[in-house]
């Protein structure tokens, strides 16, 4: 299965994304991260409000056999957490970068991200692991 | 992500099973397991898993230590390293068991195979053990056992396959000259697989009715090939695992080890002391069973969806008082169950507990084991 690697997106080597849209920064995992994990069987999210620090844990994502900590890709406050992921995490796998994103954050300084990756840089790491 | 499963660590030189280029054809994702390179799931765990509920799933258990031993009297001989009764056991019946340290710790969980006495008048018995203790139960049973029994350490030679599942023998029939609908549960036969003798057993490690089939490397390579083609899906390690939490048995050097005894391990039922002499251990579980243990393993359900891991503290009151040592999502009843060590007096069915789960601490409430029990094995 080919996995997609979309170019608007800015990347983490620990495989969470960023989406950025104004001052709002959308983020999930990658579908190569879903890929690997397997069978997603529960997420835990942050609520509205919360702050999210740069390069920190904001969350869990767990297949039946691994536990993952999600790592924040840029530092913001949670204005929404996508619900019906936490409440179905299986349906992650559909759509990682559409209907399974996880957050959206309102950021105050873009170039947090001047160190994550591009589309082509995350994708030859991780085709390459 | 940041993984905090534990990994294992690829050594120089892994073994690989006879049908290594199999799993390879079906797609699998192989990992480093106990100095095997084994597949941890083909299709994805929770299909595998619900395959093996509802239809018919196989593992390639090539891994695990085999030995057969032969002599005048195996049975006496083994009933000292085990406390079980073996002396009951008639030819072509098995008893699933445990070795003992003299502290009555726990080497290793096997599977006893009585196959009878031969021509020679000699009995003739099969072990299956765990793959991670093959060595040490070696020596352990060379240092333990007569020198007059003749030992034959059938590890690498033969491959193991389980097939598993309501659909399982009828499927695996095709492959078989003897009727296994006329084996018992435990029961075990040598027959004829594509032609060619096989050691079958009506056991497994699922909670579903099945076999697991010992047969040489090319015969296992077109067993596994003829199954395939009649539909039997390929399973890994991690349905394994899945499959045999729902059933709530124990997994070698997660929920028992040689620091835990069977009284503690909820094992009671292999512990036979009245119907038996003396054996290695004895001494230790004769105090347990009068004074108690301290501590039991028990069945836990959370109540919410977080799910409990190996080594996750298990809390009464805010205090530590346990240790979780398996925890998985059941993919059968779509809750989180797990085993856990805690003390006695907390380990009633019904008893609210807590699981510390980062830092937080979600309700755990103590049920039986095991979570899922098949309706589908015959009682013969």
């Amino acid at each position: 299965m080919a996995l997609e690697y979309p170019e608007d997106l800015k990347y983490l080597d620990s495989h969470e994304y960023a989406r950025l849209d104004g001052d709002i920064a959308t983020i999930g995992i990658t579908a190569f991260a879903v890929d690997q994990l397997g069978d997603i069987v529960f997420l835990e999210l942050p609520d509205v409000g919360s702050a999210l620090t740069k390069g920190e844990t904001f969350g869990t994502v767990e297949s039946v056999k691994a536990v993952e900590d999600l790592n924040a890709p840029i530092s913001g406050t949670v204005i929404e957490r996508n619900d019906p992921m936490v409440e179905a995490p299986e349906q992650l796998a559909e759509d990682p970068y559409g209907e399974g994103w996880l957050l959206k954050v309102k950021f105050e300084d873009a170039s947090e991200l001047d160190s994550a990756l591009s589309a082509s840089e995350y994708q030859s790491q991780v085709e390459g692991e | 992500m940041t993984n905090h499963s534990e990994e294992m660590h690829p050594i120089a030189s892994l073994f690989r099973s006879p049908l290594y280029d199999l799993y390879r054809e079906a797609q699998a994702r192989i990992v480093p397991f106990s100095g095997w390179e084994m597949p941890v799931q083909y299709s994805g765990i929770l299909p595998e898993h619900r395959a093996v509920r509802e239809a018919a799933g196989m593992f390639d258990i090539s891994h695990m230590g085999k030995f057969a031993i032969s002599g005048a009297n195996v049975i006496d001989a083994l009933q000292q390293l085990v406390p079980s009764d073996l002396s009951h056991l008639q030819p072509a019946e098995a008893q699933y068991t445990v070795l003992l340290n003299a502290q009555a710790g726990i080497i290793d969980d096997l599977i006893v195979y009585y196959q009878g006495v031969d021509t020679k008048g000699e009995q003739r018995v099969m072990l299956i053990a765990n793959a991670a203790t093959t060595i040490k139960d070696r020596e352990w049973l060379l240092a333990n056992l007569p020198s007059s029994l003749n030992f034959q350490d059938l590890s690498p030679t033969k491959v193991l396959l389980a097939v598993q599942g309501p659909q399982a023998v009828s499927l695996l029939q095709t492959c078989v000259q003897e009727d296994l609908s006329q084996v018992k549960r435990f029961g075990h036969l040598e027959g004829t697989v594509l032609g060619q003798p096989g050691f079958l057993a009506r056991t497994g490690y699922t909670g579903e009715d099945g076999f697991e089939v010992m047969v040489d490397p090319q015969t296992g390579i077109d067993l596994w090939r003829s199954l395939l083609n009649s539909g039997i899906t390929p399973c890994g390690l991690g349905a394994r695992d899945t499959l045999r939490l729902e059933a709530a048995m124990a997994l070698y050097g997660q929920d028992i080890d040689e620091t835990t005894t069977p009284l503690e391990a909820s094992l009671g039922w292999l512990v036979h002391l009245d119907r038996k002499g003396d054996f290695i251990g004895r001494t230790v579980l004769e105090k347990q069973k009068q004074f108690g243990v301290a501590r039991k393993l028990v069945g836990l359900q959370m109540e919410g969806r977080n799910i409990a891991r190996h080594d996750y503290p298990v809390l009464f009151n805010q205090e530590k008082v346990g240790v979780v040592t398996s925890g998985t999502l059941s993919p059968t009843l779509g809750k989180a169950i797990a085993l856990a060590y805690v003390p006695t007096h907390l380990a009633k069915t019904g008893q609210d507990l807590d699981i510390e789960i980062r830092q937080k601490a979600y309700r755990a409430i103590v049920v039986k084991r095991p979570f899922y029990k098949s309706t589908a094995i015959p009682i013969l």
